[in-house]
């Protein structure tokens, strides 16, 4: 059985206000695959994201998850399988300390009081965060908050983990920590964002999204050198492949 | 806005200090929390007059206090800073009713001044309690106490959620605050109409997380009940604390114990 894949057909979606944020937008990933999800702001990457767990319902097109279409019916399994973490770890912690947010997933999946403990220990641990299960959410540093929101998904035991901008607001070390941690999941991941050195290192395709179409979707190596269609999407090349700065050096070789 | 964060950086102190360890702390939070209650009840059930009857009650907050390793000059603050809700409600009695029904001495005490001096030992009392109650206990504690007391459901959700994100919200009002002040010159830019934009603006910013907070909750299952795995013990001691905190206030509220001692000194002199 393969909970993994993702297929997006046609997809399309209006808010009540009218704005078009996402017009026929089309694209697979396969059992394992690290996604980058790039554009502008306003490009339509955070209403995308909303609908691969069923918290937007589409207009037009569908969304299926390891074969099940996202539908009302199918929900609580697809939210079992596509972990969210969402860009403001704030709106992610509301219980009052750490475990028992983390405990919160499992505990609504119905798990044993044994199991669910078991589970918090393991996904504070893969985040390297177990010193702080019983400080309350609001005490945290950002890097530790980023960490904790990771460790609620991961309590959870998803098969495709969904990230909107994780590297947002976090310090270079904190950034750093994170990135080793997204490397080792062996999870499907899809990561929006605006940190194009990060989809650089971690994903091996990129989908390139402009005014809620997808403007390409190709290897990563590919499309962060083609200047153009970076300017078509309102990006830049990331910093790790342009020259130096100081010395005019090239990059590196494989950056 | 600056107050916004000096109040919330007291609420944090008060829920840190309830992750002390201490005898107060280890009773089990329904025990404090049905206790405190019975306390409550029986020091608003007073008279308008009665003022020495409510001194015995003084001793439940002052001993919660020290056994609870609380550092009382803190809560002598918190109880200045609430204060003046009572000061002004009662102001006006002294002078409606100025009818004398006592004598200090010779100076004569009109029944406004009592019933003033009665509402604000009421209030001293039972905001007493309330913030012992929370400083050994936690608010999350409290309010574990009472989802286990069969309080709604939907009402523990609000106080949790409230708790967790009163800091947010301080937060992003002082960051408000701090953005007008530095856009503002003297007095332009710091009138009422802006107060009132900008407290719009907050409640839109507050929608929109609660949405957020939402889908983020949903995505993990939520099905409008918040399960929570910590366990209470409520064993003979909490059993033992709640009956002879509470016997002892009924008995301070059935028995006049200061006229009692006051009659028996008297008695023995006499």
């Amino acid at each position: 059985m393969s909970h993994h894949t993702i297929s997006v057909r046609d997809l399309s979606f209006s808010y009540p206000d009218g704005t078009q944020a996402l017009e026929g937008v089309s694209f697979e990933i396969g059992h394992g695959e690290a996604i980058a999800i790039v554009g502008a702001n306003g490009a339509g990457k955070s209403t995308l994201l909303l609908h691969l767990n069923g918290l937007l319902t589409p207009r037009r097109g569908t969304v299926d998850i390891g074969g099940i279409p996202v539908t009302k019916s199918t929900l609580p399994d697809i939210r079992r399988t596509v972990g969210m973490v969402f860009q403001d770890p704030d709106d992610q912690l509301f219980m009052p300390t750490v475990a028992e947010d983390v405990g919160f997933g499992p505990l609504n999946l119905g798990l044993a009081p044994g199991d669910v403990a078991a589970r918090v220990s393991r996904a504070l641990a893969r985040v390297g965060a177990e010193h702080l299960a019983e400080r309350p959410p609001y005490h945290l540093s950002a890097g530790e908050k980023r960490a904790v929101a990771i460790a609620t998904v991961l309590a959870m035991e998803p098969n495709v983990l969904v990230m909107d901008e994780p590297s947002s607001g976090l310090d270079p070390r904190a950034r750093r920590r994170l990135l080793g941690l997204l490397e080792g999941f062996e999870h499907t991941r899809i990561i929006a964002t605006h940190d194009l050195d990060l989809a650089a290192q971690l994903c091996e395709r990129t989908i390139v999204m402009g005014s809620g179409r997808v403007l390409a979707d190709r290897p990563t190596a590919e499309v962060f050198i083609d200047d153009e269609l970076l300017a078509a999407g309102g990006l830049e090349r990331p910093l790790g492949m342009l020259a130096c700065p100081v010395c005019g050096a090239a990059p590196p070789a494989g950056a | 806005m600056s107050s916004v964060a000096t109040g919330l950086s007291s609420l944090d102190r008060l829920d840190r200090l309830a992750r002390l360890d201490t005898s107060v702390h280890r009773v089990d939070p329904r025990a404090k929390v049905v206790t405190t209650g019975v306390f409550i009840v029986c020091v608003v059930s007073y008279g308008k007059y009665d003022l020495l009857g409510l001194l015995p009650f003084a001793i439940f907050p002052v001993v919660m206090a020290t056994e609870g390793g609380l550092p009382l000059g803190f809560l002598g603050k918190l109880l200045l800073v609430a204060s003046p809700f009572a000061l002004v409600m009662g102001a006006f009695n002294p002078l409606f009713d100025q009818e004398v029904v006592a004598y200090v001495g010779s100076v004569p005490v009109s029944g406004g001044w009592v019933s003033y001096a009665s509402i604000l030992l009421r209030f001293l009392l039972t905001v007493a309690a309330a913030l012992v109650l929370t400083a050994t206990t936690s608010f999350t504690g409290v309010c574990l106490a009472l989802e286990k007391l069969k309080v709604p459901d939907v009402l523990v959700t609000q106080l949790l959620l409230l708790f967790r994100y009163i800091f947010v919200l301080g937060d992003e009002a002082t960051r408000m605050g701090q953005a007008r002040r530095l856009r503002s010159f003297g007095r332009r830019g710091m009138g009422w109409r802006v107060h009132g934009q900008m407290l719009g603006q907050l409640l839109l910013r507050t929608f929109a997380r609660a949405q957020r907070i939402y889908l983020a909750m949903k995505c993990r299952g939520f099905d409008g009940e918040i399960r929570v795995a910590r366990r209470l013990h409520f064993g003979a001691a909490d059993l033992v604390f709640t009956l002879a905190w509470s016997a002892a206030f009924i008995v301070f509220r059935l028995v006049d114990l200061p006229l009692a001692v006051g009659r028996l000194v008297t008695g023995l002199s006499a």
